[in-house]
């Protein structure tokens, strides 16, 4: 409800741009919109459900988040995000933020990580994750990605998620790179990073979570790839696969030294 | 065949070494367990079932930075030339009007639409090319077709001195790969996206005189 009025004022935005010249694109009033707001993204919303969720004592077990290590310690939030996806020694794994959080729902709350991962984008606990997600990537905001290779399976992920990236298949034979495998490229309006290298501060990977203005919805890095592959006409990829967690090694590393603006707000 | 030599060869020497570190995995073998990534990770939903994954000659040899070998370059092309089908009594032109609406149209064949049926999908076309002038709402992908029929010179499509542009656009619509291996733009005839009228119509849209394309 409270989001309908912003809505207006973007299509309205967008509209009146149209009227004003031919040659403004899409991108100018979106970026016109984020200035209007600045300090008013929805995703702000988010970011306080999710940390009241990180400090309040929940599930089976009745605890708190607040001693899951997402890379830098227990309990330490601030700068986390950017070093994500990485390796955890516990878990025998390369993860990223949203299967860190499973695990931790998991081992500290008691919670089924399966039965989380196969729930429905928005539906139980998968809304927690969409508020956690919000509230830690906005714990490193304006700062510079950063993710480790140091650790022989990071590599080893960047050069399978490399593979993830130009793999083409599906009735329409795309693959990641055929709408994002060059630079300055438009679906309709919309401007495409290119995710093959650094698209540039706050841009593809630095950007995500973010609030979607068009849908009204806050969106997880795993949802932002769900919707990737439903448009690449692929199959439903599982919520925290390795596939997906491969994906964002390469374009996290990719985006090494971009600032993170996350969570932002988009189209 | 050579890829399975690779991978017993590289498995032999990680059993001789006695430890497998990662910094011995050959591109061969992460080319495998990139293959196995996305069998694990893909379930079916609705109409997107799980032979989507399954890669033909040309996905597999485009599914790379650098193009294929010239060799596979051109068996890819002629595989894609010879499964064009030409339209049924050559007539290749329908309706621009319905080819405006069809390249208006972004939608089908993902797992939220409910059927896989010709009528129920766009023919995508202004998500990457500009097309009518009018429409500035135009993808940058492919290259623009304004005036695409004019600026071949094609007065008069039954003109024989027509039927070369107009049966390689057929071509082009009903399999891209005919003349570029790893075109990013869909198989629309050969991955049945588009039905034979469905076609002609987008033809028409990009080779009728009238056509405002041409304009």
């Amino acid at each position: 409800m409270k989001f309908i009025p912003l809505l207006a004022a973007t299509a309205a935005l967008l509209a009146c741009g149209a009227v004003v010249s031919q040659t403004k694109t899409a991108s100018d009033g979106i970026a016109e919109y984020r200035k209007m707001l600045e300090d008013g993204n929805p995703a702000e919303l988010f970011e306080a459900k999710g940390e009241d969720l990180w400090k309040t004592a929940r599930g089976p077990k009745k605890a708190s988040l607040q001693a899951c290590n997402l890379g830098l310690g227990p309990g330490v939030v601030k700068g986390a995000f950017v070093q994500l996806p990485r390796w955890f020694a516990d878990t025998g794994r390369v993860q990223d933020l949203e299967s860190r959080l499973l695990t931790c729902m998991e081992t500290l709350q008691g919670f089924n990580a399966a039965e989380i991962a196969k729930t429905g984008f928005d539906k139980g606990e998968q809304a927690t994750l969409t508020a956690l997600s919000a509230w830690i990537s906005s714990e490193s905001r304006g700062m510079k990605m950063a993710l480790p290779q140091a650790h022989a399976e990071e590599r080893r992920f960047y050069e399978l998620g490399k593979r993830a990236f130009f793999f083409r298949g599906g009735p329409m034979d795309f693959s990641c790179a055929s709408c994002h495998g060059e630079d300055g490229k438009r679906i309709r309006l919309q401007d495409l990073p290119n995710l093959t290298k650094n698209p540039g501060d706050g841009l593809g990977f630095a950007a995500w979570p973010a609030y979607r203005v068009s849908s009204g919805e806050m969106w997880s890095m795993q949802r932002r790839l769900n919707d990737c592959y439903r448009q690449q006409r692929f199959p439903y990829p599982g919520y925290a696969s390795d596939l997906t967690i491969a994906l964002g090694v390469y374009m996290g590393v990719n985006a090494q030294g971009a600032q993170s603006i996350a969570p932002a707000l988009k189209r | 065949m050579q890829r399975k030599h690779l991978i017993t060869a590289a498995a032999a020497v990680l059993v001789t070494a006695g430890c497998a570190t990662v910094s011995m995995v050959t591109p061969a073998q992460l080319d495998e367990q990139a293959l196995a990534l996305h069998r694990e990770a893909f379930r079916e939903q609705g109409i997107a079932k799980l032979d989507r994954i399954e890669q033909d000659l040309g996905q597999k040899a485009c599914s790379s930075p650098n193009p294929p070998p010239d060799a596979v370059v051109q068996q890819i092309e002629a595989q894609a030339l010879a499964s064009v089908k030409w339209p049924t009594g050559g007539v290749y032109l329908g309706d621009w009007r319905e080819g405006e609406k069809l390249a208006q149209n972004g939608r089908g064949m993902t797992w939220t639409d409910a059927t896989a049926d010709t009528k129920a999908n766009g023919a995508q076309c202004y998500n990457c090319h500009q097309i009518d002038q009018k429409e500035i709402s135009f993808g940058t992908i492919g290259p623009s077709l304004y005036n695409y029929g004019k600026l071949r010179g094609v007065k008069d499509v039954t003109d024989p001195a027509a039927a070369p542009i107009v049966q390689y656009t057929w071509a082009k619509l009903w399999n891209s790969k005919a003349y570029s291996a790893c075109s990013n733009m869909p198989r629309f005839g050969h991955a049945k996206l588009l039905s034979e009228q469905q076609i002609r119509d987008v033809m028409a849209l990009l080779l009728d005189p009238k056509s405002p394309v041409n304009q």
